[in-house]
């Protein structure tokens, strides 16, 4: 397997504001790769310039194994761009908005019939084919999106926050295809606000900040990566939990819920010395909490909420 | 070119999806041509038409309307492509990058024509009278195609550079006001000081001049000068244009 995308040393400024500093990332063929980041971190301009829109000011692109500086006629020709807005042609119906781009990817007539009805299917966009994209819902809309984008068969597919704004349903939709593409051989790059969709579909996560990637590796190693586990035990009532808080002075509060947080995470030995040391106090609950992706991205993006 | 044809075949189903977009190009410079007709000929006929009726001197400065209102439809189509993100998507696909406008420009470009045939037709009915020939007919035609071609690239370039559809409108007045301030509809000998000047030397006397004279088989005196206008102004809209739609979506 070779690398879908690389990037090394990705630099961009707009004016004097730096939004890319270094950026360097690779992405395996036939994976999904996530880049997470609060609003602003520069996520769409990374897609801009992977996808041709825009020119980086220093740094080296490949895609699908052509040159961004040298050949960006074949990144075109390589791959599919859905941004944040759904980019349809309202005057024409859903049915036509894909003839267009089979016209465009220069399929024959009959193929681009067949691509359309297929992916119409695909989207559950059949009932609506015949009716003006002006009429179709957001979520309607954004799977049509999608849907043009497929027609020309990429190989590596950019969704600048595919599923922002869409209803659940929609949502459950583009991430069904994001796995079959995927399970093709597809190469997906997805930017999203959404820890829950990078943990749902990503094989590799790269956490984007300040125009740098501050983090990259799997969900599991990024939550390995970062302090946030604690084992939390509830009271039942404030002398226990002040007790509590005299053994465990690196523990955290609550006094409202009567509950204590004490860091560590929470194996077998970690849980036996709490129990003993809490020597007879009444505890009436226990759970232990391994760190999430939202404690990661707190965690990696804490200075940075604007 | 079969790029270009996809395009234009999308311009065509537009129009005909965009009711108000034909009404603008088609039948507005015909209700233009019957309001001036039925409201000022009867005040206008003394002064303005030595070649007789009114209406033999309007129809040129119609034709030059419609040509203007076919150019702003135009921007503002290539308008709703930048905003809606249509023209990005068009922009990482595998096409050349000139047939999305060039689809554009040849679409209105048969709009107007089908338009000017009307208004001509019309003008029939009303009492226009040319008296040119085949080669004559034939050169209005190529003049009325290079006037769209320069005031429909320009309409692109407008299209492309306003942030709204609201940001199409100094545009639209320029082509729709400045007619007035010209030869189209009466002779700037008539107008008074600096209007006069200004009638004088804007680029649509020169060019409504030239059409009213090939079709009543006057001397074409202003030819030149019109033809360099709208080779000039075509010029400035087709570069114009070509850089804005190459330029960095994001600034």
């Amino acid at each position: 397997m070779g690398s879908a995308i690389t990037v090394s040393g990705l630099r961009r400024s707009f004016g004097d504001k730096v939004v890319l500093d270094g950026l360097d990332l690779a992405v395996e063929e036939g994976t999904v790769f996530a880049l997470l980041g609060p609003n602003g971190a520069g996520k769409t301009t990374v897609v801009r310039i992977l996808s041709t829109l825009i020119r980086p000011d220093a740094g080296r692109v490949g895609v699908a194994g052509h040159d961004l500086a040298r050949d960006p006629a074949g990144i075109r020709a390589a791959i599919g761009v859905t941004g944040q807005f759904s980019a349809v042609d309202d005057l024409l119906t859903g049915e036509e908005n894909l003839l267009l781009m089979a016209d465009l990817h220069r399929l024959a007539r009959t193929d681009g019939r067949g691509r359309a009805a297929e992916l119409l299917a695909r989207f559950e966009l059949t009932d609506a084919a015949g009716k003006l994209a002006s009429t179709y819902s957001g979520g309607m809309r954004r799977r049509l999106d999608l849907a043009m984008t497929l027609v020309g068969r990429p190989k590596v597919i950019f969704l600048d926050e595919p599923t922002t704004g869409l209803d659940p349903r929609s949502r459950q939709t583009t991430w069904r295809i994001v796995r079959e593409l995927v399970a093709d051989g597809v190469t997906i790059f997805l930017t999203t606000q959404y820890l829950e969709e990078a943990d749902e579909l990503a094989d590799r996560i790269a956490v984007l900040d300040h125009g740098a990637i501050v983090a990259v590796g799997t969900a599991d190693e990024l939550k390995r990566s970062i302090p946030g586990g604690h084992v939390r035990l509830r009271f039942a009532d404030d002398a226990g939990l002040a007790a509590a808080k005299a053994i465990f002075v690196r523990g955290t509060d609550d006094a409202e819920a009567l509950t204590l947080d004490i860091p560590g995470d929470g194996d077998v030995t970690t849980l036996r010395t709490v129990l003993d040391r809490l020597d007879g106090i009444q505890v009436t609950e226990l759970s232990v909490h391994t760190p999430d992706l939202d404690d990661v991205f707190f965690a990696l993006t804490k200075e940075t909420v604007r | 070119m079969t790029y270009t044809a996809t395009m234009v075949r999308r311009n065509v189903k537009h129009s005909l999806r965009n009711p108000s977009a034909m009404v603008m190009t088609i039948a507005l410079p015909v209700v233009l041509l019957l309001l001036f007709v039925g409201v000022f000929g009867g005040a206008l006929r003394l002064g303005v038409a030595p070649q007789g009726e009114y209406v033999n001197y309007l129809v040129a400065g119609i034709l030059l309307m419609t040509v203007g209102y076919g150019s702003t439809t135009t921007a503002m189509a290539v308008n709703r492509d930048m905003t809606t993100g249509v023209i990005n998507r068009f922009r990482t696909m595998a096409v050349p990058r000139s047939s999305l406008l060039a689809g554009h420009v040849l679409g209105s470009t048969a709009r107007t024509v089908i338009s000017v045939v009307l208004v001509v037709g019309v003008g029939l009915l009303l009492g226009f009278r040319p008296t040119a020939d085949p080669l004559r007919w034939l050169a209005l035609l190529g003049l009325i195609v290079l006037l769209t071609l320069a005031l429909t690239w320009l309409g692109v370039a407008v299209g492309l550079a306003a942030k709204t559809a609201e940001g199409t409108s100094p545009f639209v007045f320029v082509v729709q006001v400045l007619p007035f301030l010209s030869s189209a509809f009466v002779p700037p000998d008539s107008m008074s000081g600096v209007v006069r000047w200004f009638a004088l030397h804007e680029p649509f006397t020169p060019i409504t001049d030239t059409l009213r004279s090939l079709m009543l088989d006057m001397p074409v005196d202003s030819g030149v000068a019109a033809v360099l206008w709208c080779v000039g102004l075509a010029l400035a809209g087709y570069i114009a244009a070509r850089a804005l739609f190459s330029r960095d979506p994001s600034n």
